[in-house]
């Protein structure tokens, strides 16, 4: 688990690395963490899998990737698990998940499919249904329509509800 | 217009960026170019509108609780309900999508009872119920994602 000297580190660099010579270094004085700290920190953090990757946060939709669909399906509980391995392998999936049913929303089973135009992600979401056998399972697509807010995840470890 | 190295600082450094002291050097080494030029490739005007952030993708629920939270909104109020949530600092994403479920956002708070309390204020301020969907599990290996570049 990260401790509070951790979480200190990610809350400064989830805002973006700087693009100077000595990025860490910078992070480093946000946080009073020497440059070797600050990379020793996150070297641990990607290895025990706090951190999933570290890179270049592309924004899909400036590149044409304009489409972008939320599908989900009512499967099993046994075959949630292999499906979900099985569709998260697919290079047009960029999220899948496991959710817990609703009453009015009978769906555990999630996938986000970005592509350039609407066309091309419904033949890949059929190319999905075909290969991992998901043509027998109620199931919705929902397209995006208009992206009111959209940011890294930001974690803040004082939630000011207080006056909520 | 994005240059052949613009394309290759999008796409070949997705994942596995350099936690080094001159990460950006290591980058340029592998190009073939140097520091400064990569620097400058990535200050460039050009590229800004491509690029959200350099930094990590922290696993869901590794810090803080977040949720997935869908509401069915009446067209004529979506807007305003939406502008409201999105000002929330807890709100990471906001999306309308087509369904009747109209409006999905994901909600993050340091641990679940702040989540579940802000979940109440929305509803509250809102006046419309809420349907929290959290995450059971993840099953996806987040490599980066490739892009195809030709035509952008």
């Amino acid at each position: 688990m990260p401790d509070s000297r951790d979480l200190q580190l990610l809350e400064v660099i989830q805002l973006g690395l700087p693009v100077c010579s000595r990025p860490y270094a910078e992070i480093g004085k946000q946080c009073e963490m020497s440059e070797s700290e600050v990379i020793a920190r996150l070297t641990q953090l990607k290895q025990n899998g706090v951190i999933k990757r570290m890179g270049v946060i592309v924004k899909h939709h400036p590149l044409g990737y304009r489409a972008n669909a939320m599908i989900v399906w009512n499967v099993p509980d046994e075959l949630i698990t292999p499906l979900g391995t099985r569709i998260s392998q697919f290079p047009f999936v960029t999220l899948c998940y496991q959710r817990p049913k609703q009453p009015e929303w009978p769906y555990n089973l999630y996938c986000m499919i970005h592509g350039k135009d609407r066309a091309v992600v419904l033949m890949q979401l059929e190319q999905l249904n075909q290969a991992c056998g998901l043509l027998n399972f109620d199931q919705q697509v929902l397209f995006s329509r208009r992206c009111f807010k959209q940011r890294g995840a930001v974690y803040q470890r004082n939630t000011d509800l207080a006056h909520g | 217009m994005l240059t052949d190295l613009h394309k290759q600082l999008l796409n070949d450094f997705q994942r596995d960026f350099p936690l080094s002291a001159r990460p950006y050097q290591d980058i340029a080494d592998r190009l073939g170019v140097t520091e400064n030029e990569v620097l400058t490739a990535l200050k460039d005007s050009t590229i800004q509108p491509f690029i959200s952030r350099i930094g990590p993708v922290i696993r869901p629920n590794q810090i803080g609780v977040s949720s997935l939270v869908a509401m069915a909104i009446p067209e004529i109020h979506l807007q305003s309900v939406a502008d409201k949530i999105s000002a929330y600092s807890e709100v990471n994403h906001n999306y309308e999508r087509e369904h009747r479920f109209n409006l999905w956002f994901v909600a993050m708070a340091a641990d679940a009872e702040h989540l579940s309390l802000f979940i109440e204020k929305v509803e509250r301020e809102t006046g419309y119920k809420t349907m929290p969907l959290p995450l059971v599990n993840d099953f996806f290996i987040d490599l980066g994602f490739k892009l195809e570049l030709n035509h952008a």
